[in-house]
């Protein structure tokens, strides 16, 4: 595929994706739309362009694997699954309902192509350098990628990782950063700043690389870039935006943990049309 | 000259052992390796073992992600870090997911001694037993210990096991091979009263027993390393044949070995329940032997609370 090609082409799944998260999460009634809608169009890329993955064969040996860190991004993780084929569409109806394997939270033993359960926030990068350090030790050329939120930067583990995983040189390990610039209650800045991002991640002694987590053309260069870094983790700084593609929930922290209404989907939807 | 082993020392060099046969083993220390004893193996195995500095949450998280990409990680710290400072890793992140991680906690209960009541872990049962997909030892001594590390590496959920600083007798052969996970061990039969006992406590109910001869009592005495599972079976022989317990255990009297030997028996076999443990407090500094006998883990406590018991049948 040309770039142009393979850009409209991921688009053209994100946006499909988007549909799928207002979707499923009108049907449950609760759940995350701000973060899911911030951090798909990284999820797609991944999914659709980066990773080495079968949705044939989820548990391959030798695949890249995806730790979602911010977990209550669950709908856009599920979104994009069942979009690539690890399970039927129809099955995200269920997220969240009683017997579903679509948890609130991800759960690897109930999800196809779920790599490991994640929720608690802060815990994903630990887990990431883990599966680093298996990939490394398999010898097999393995990748591992992760999400990790801008408001989850505040929990002190993620930051015990950051340092394990450039002490340990995790060149195989390539982080998201979903910079939404919110949390619960209000702008992370406010809440209690985790800035400047960029700084701190390069003192830690990682490779930062600063995009709009919304071009696909820049996370196509950005996994590229990765791909020669040697000797030091990789960090993708995304700028993004909270609820991105639904007009009433952009920049909105409110829209974090609240699912739309029958007629907010359908304004949803329109807009994504 | 009782022989003297620590059970940390047998980690250690069982550690080294399986670690040979079996290569997918890896080990993480949060910069205590020498007190845990994983030196040996890093030394044997520099590259399958990873040093993760002082901060135990990303080290149970890294361990996470190595027992999902396929590793047999065996985690280790004091008892009262692996557990406490890293519980919600712990749930969350390993339990929750039911990853097979080993976390292998030294220096647990008051005999770390003169460290005092910071390092002195009397809640790391309690707490762990509590999580679902958790199975929990508490190996006797030495050789015990060995059997526990290869069964524990051979687990297919998480693992918490349980293991002290000082030199304990050695209270089974090196060939033995009677431990099970969900199995106790009877050491000696008695149809007065039974003694439950796990860690450095078994020495003391052994010892206990020979006390209780002396006075005409016949005292069984079980080693119920494996806390969680508990040996229920056993258990319920001991309620039909003994009638009354007394358990002995170098950890709270909340949440541990007395706890779950009595959630067991109110349910299926009602008895008089004696125990021996921590009594809702924390510890001091001082020497191992001064501490067990200010807390009262000594025969003639364990002597006391099953004369006191019996007479409650």
């Amino acid at each position: 595929m040309q770039r142009e090609e393979k850009i409209s082409y991921l688009e053209k799944q994100a946006k499909e994706c988007r549909r799928s998260i207002i979707e499923m999460l009108t049907e449950s009634k609760s759940g995350h739309p701000g973060g899911s809608l911030s951090s798909v169009d990284m999820l797609t890329a991944l999914y659709f362009a980066e990773m080495n993955i079968d949705p044939q064969n989820p548990q391959k040996e030798d695949r890249d694997r995806f730790v979602l860190s911010k977990g209550h991004a669950a709908p856009a993780l599920y979104a994009v699954l069942a979009q690539k084929g690890f399970f039927p569409k129809e099955q995200c109806h269920t997220l969240r309902k009683m017997g579903s394997p679509l948890q609130g939270h991800p759960d690897m033993h109930k999800v196809p192509g779920v790599d490991i359960s994640t929720g608690s926030l802060g815990q994903g990068l630990s887990a990431a350098c883990g599966m680093a350090l298996a990939a490394r030790l398999a010898q097999n050329g393995a990748r591992v990628y992760a999400v990790l939120g801008d408001g989850e930067s505040q929990e002190g583990q993620v930051w015990e990782a950051a340092m394990f995983a450039a002490h340990y040189q995790l060149d195989n390990l390539v982080v998201f950063l979903d910079h939404n610039h919110l949390q619960i209650d209000g702008n992370i800045s406010d809440v209690l700043s985790p800035e400047p991002l960029d700084a701190k991640w390069n003192a830690f002694g990682w490779y930062v690389l600063p995009i709009n987590g919304h071009d696909m053309g820049q996370i196509l260069d950005a996994f590229e870039k990765a791909r020669t870094i040697k000797g030091q983790p990789v960090m993708i700084l995304a700028e993004t935006v909270k609820g991105k593609g639904v007009s009433f929930m952009e920049n909105q922290a409110s829209w974090h943990g609240v699912a739309p209404k029958v007629e907010e989907r359908d304004q949803a939807l329109q807009e994504l049309a | 000259m009782v022989e003297k082993q620590a059970t940390r020392d047998a980690y250690g060099k069982t550690l080294v052992e399986i670690g040979r046969e079996n290569t997918n083993i890896v080990v993480l220390d949060a910069d205590l390796s020498k007190s845990t004893k994983t030196a040996g193996f890093a030394k044997a195995y520099p590259e399958r073992f990873f040093n993760c500095g002082i901060a135990e949450q990303n080290m149970l998280g890294v361990a996470a992600g190595l027992a999902a990409a396929g590793k047999k990680p065996f985690v280790s710290s004091f008892a009262v870090f692996a557990t406490g400072r890293a519980f919600e890793q712990i749930r969350n992140g390993i339990c929750y997911a039911n990853l097979p991680v080993v976390i292998a906690a030294t220096h647990a209960g008051i005999s770390v001694g003169e460290d005092g009541g910071t390092h002195q872990s009397i809640e790391d049962m309690a707490i762990m037993r509590s999580l679902p997909n958790m199975t929990v030892i508490c190996p006797a001594d030495g050789p015990e210990t060995a059997q526990a590390v290869r069964a524990a590496a051979q687990a297919k959920g998480p693992v918490y096991l349980r293991m002290g600083r000082s030199g304990l007798p050695v209270l089974y052969e090196e060939q033995d091979r009677h431990f099970q996970i969900g199995k106790g061990h009877l050491l000696k039969e008695g149809a007065d009263v039974a003694l439950i006992a796990c860690g450095l406590m078994v020495e003391k109910a052994l010892a206990a027993a020979a006390l209780l001869a002396e006075k005409g009592i016949q005292a069984a005495v079980c080693n119920m390393a494996s806390i969680k599972p508990l040996d229920e079976e056993l258990l319920g022989q001991l309620a039909e044949y003994c009638g009354a317990f007394v358990t002995c255990e170098e950890h709270s009297v909340i949440g541990g070995l007395g706890s779950a030997v009595s959630e067991y028996l109110s349910k299926n076999n009602p008895c008089p329940v004696a125990m021996v443990g921590v009594q809702d407090q924390f510890g001091q500094s001082g020497s191992p032997a001064d501490l067990m006998e200010y807390y009262g883990l000594t025969a003639e406590k364990i002597v006391g609370a099953a004369q006191a018991v019996m007479r409650k049948k």
